[in-house]
């Protein structure tokens, strides 16, 4: 993958992240008791969505993100050096 | 005593398993610490998810659950998905690859590396096991509240003592405590870390399998999912909390309440229309006084309980997660893993593995509001649903081995990382690697375990009565108050030595003073609603930054090793 799809990558997974904690504040079901499918409060069905969506941003984060260069560095394939920082 | 003689059977079982490990060990310190890095995907996920759901996620969210609702999910599990996956993806993989490429295998031998310190490892060892006590601890203790209700009645003869008059008969904490350490030591014993990993893969799975089979059930006992639905503890018009049903034990099934069974009052809630409401359903905070009678004089006494969660501690448990980046076993794992790609399957199943067990936890915990007593301990909700609604031995013996499953491949994961440390990091430090052959390094590290494991007991007897999720919370509170340490190690070059040892400092100093102020393990928040673990990784993140830039930067060669080009 070249440098600049993987930082553009690293990017949209850092939105997403924030995007995904700021959704985990449901404050707008704080009060809501009512059930969904007749037995899962609303409350929980959210947050039970809500770690699906961590899973499927952890394979995004995977295929758009994964850090190739580490990789090779521990595999010994590039050289020791300070990166910029 | 069937259910005794199944759960001893499964007992036996993981003993076969250890035997059978031990066959496969190589007999080299390597292969016992950390299983020669052979540990892949599969055996990763399972050992990292079985080893971070312990007592805690069965026994503890079902009790929290029993106690303040549907928001326990919220508090813990979910923002665990997020943050746990962030972790293992931006301090796992970094640390594998620092592993692999100079050795490491504990997280002393890291952080003595980048932070140029030797003495750093031993500011850093006796905290890491102060920590890692709290979490073995709450193994012991669920398990002990655990067995003695299902086995109620079958020693009736031989205890007589029991913690509540219902479980008369049953096996105590200590001896459950007991029998469970003995399992562990045994087959970490024989095994090593390929035992514990094998070990955990197996209960990994069998927990994970009988909490969905004992979540069928018990939506069974209820009469079917719509009306578990309605059994949670309701508000009348009157401001009462009234059980609507009742299970009778004789016909099996649930029944209604003429008239309901009122069981506390509110005393305040900031929402004025209750009416009706299930308070364990939405996150609103009502605050409650109860009745109960006490277990052996039948002396009636009331309590105060805050149901729901405040928005504020809501958003302060964010904290509580970034602990997994600083235990010491998942530090092992991420250190030994057999390639960065070994993380991948973690990466997305754990919020997943995750959901799988802790929805079902938490709505039995809400259910149960709505046909226990509400002064029953916490731990001990999982298994008084499980005996009040399952009635068949045989299977409340295979569910209650799931939930053992679920406390001992916690409990073995972290003896031996604990072990290791000690062999490693302060044994062999010091005495350098001629001093002692593999095999005294083995039995050193065996002896250590020997001595963790006894603390541990002895510890978990005085402390039987503690709230299990409590507990852990201080746990992990003290963990996630040390992640900036690793973090800034991994990510910022001007991190020095001085500047971890006074975070490393301040985290502690702050972490005792509010464990202390909660009464060694109790229930505490700050201020508006605040907890403890937000304010002990801010002034640990302050200490770092502030004496890191006060002092001298790391040295080039340092910053080369840690800081690879690209």
């Amino acid at each position: 993958m070249k440098n600049s799809s993987y930082s553009h990558g690293k990017k949209v997974i850092w939105l997403l992240f924030f995007v995904l904690f700021l959704l985990h504040q449901d404050f707008w079901w704080w009060d809501e008791s009512a059930l969904v499918f007749g037995f899962l409060p609303v409350g929980l069905a959210f947050h039970a969505s809500f770690s699906i969506a961590c899973a499927l941003l952890g394979w995004a984060a995977i295929k758009f993100a994964w850090p190739h260069k580490l990789e090779q560095f521990a595999e010994g394939e590039i050289n020791e050096g300070v990166e910029k920082r | 005593m069937t259910t005794l003689v199944v759960i001893i059977f499964y007992l036996c079982l993981l003993l076969g398993l250890g035997f059978l490990s031990s066959r496969l060990f190589r007999g080299t310190s390597k292969d016992y610490f950390v299983a020669s890095h052979s540990i892949g995907p599969f055996l990763l996920l399972m050992s990292v998810f079985g080893t971070t759901m312990t007592a805690f996620a069965l026994v503890g969210s079902t009790g929290k659950s029993f106690e303040r609702g549907i928001g326990t999910y919220g508090l813990m599990a979910s923002i665990s998905g997020l943050v746990h996956a962030g972790i293992f993806f931006l301090v796992g993989i970094r640390l594998w690859a620092f592993g692999k490429k100079h050795g490491y295998i504990t997280q002393i031998q890291f952080f003595r590396s980048r932070f140029d310190s030797d003495r750093l490892g031993y500011l850093l060892f006796p905290i890491l096991v102060l920590l890692v006590v709290p979490y073995l601890l709450i193994g012991i203790i669920g398990a002990g509240k655990t067995i003695e209700p299902v086995t109620a009645g079958a020693f009736t003869e031989i205890f007589t003592n029991p913690s509540a008059p219902q479980w008369l008969g049953g096996i105590p904490p200590w001896l459950t405590g007991l029998v469970v350490s003995l399992v562990v030591l045994t087959y970490v014993f024989m095994g090593g870390s390929r035992g514990a990993a094998y070990a955990n893969t197996f209960q990994t799975i069998v927990f994970m399998v009988m909490g969905l089979v004992a979540f069928v059930y018990i939506i069974n006992g209820l009469g079917g999912l719509e009306q578990a639905g309605k059994v949670p503890a309701r508000i009348n018009d009157a401001g009462v909390l009234v059980q609507d049903y009742k299970f009778d034990r004789k016909a099996g099934e649930l029944q209604k309440n003429e008239p309901p069974k009122p069981i506390g009052k509110v005393l305040n809630s900031k929402n004025s229309n209750l009416t009706n409401k299930q308070p364990h359903l939405s996150r609103t905070p009502v605050l409650i006084e109860f009745k109960k009678k006490h277990p052996k004089t039948g002396e009636i006494s009331f309590f105060e309980r805050e149901l729901g969660i405040p928005f504020i501690t809501f958003v302060s448990y964010f904290f509580i997660p970034l602990s997994v980046g600083m235990f010491p076993h998942l530090f092992q794992h991420w250190l030994t893993a057999k390639s960065a790609k070994a993380f991948r399957l973690t990466v997305i199943a754990h919020p997943l593995c995750i959901m799988v067990v802790w929805v079902p936890c938490v709505l039995v915990g809400a259910w149960a509001s709505g046909v226990l007593p509400p002064g029953i301990p916490p731990p001990a909700v999982l298994s008084a649903m499980l005996k009040l609604l399952v009635g068949d031995p045989i299977l409340t013996g295979l569910l209650t081995a799931g939930v053992l499953a679920a406390i001992m491949s916690s409990l073995d994961s972290q003896f031996l990382c604990l072990g290791t440390m000690f062999t490693n990091d302060i044994v062999v430090h010091r005495a350098g690697t001629k001093k002692y052959t593999d095999k005294q390094v083995i039995m050193i590290a065996r002896l250590f375990i020997v001595l963790i494991v006894a603390l541990t007991y002895v510890l978990a007897m005085w402390a039987k009565d503690a709230n299990v999720f409590d507990l852990a919370i201080w746990c992990f509170s003290g963990f996630s108050a040390l992640f900036p340490v690793v973090f800034a190690a991994l990510y910022w070059k001007r991190a020095t030595k001085h500047g971890a040892v006074a975070s490393i400092i301040s985290a502690l100093l702050s972490w005792l003073y509010f464990f202390h102020l909660s009464g060694y393990g109790g229930e505490m928040v700050i201020g508006p609603g605040i907890i403890p673990a937000a304010v002990c990784f801010m002034v640990a993140t302050i200490a770092l930054i502030g004496v890191s830039l006060l002092t001298k930067p790391p040295s080039e060669e340092t910053l080369k090793k840690f800081f690879p080009r690209g």
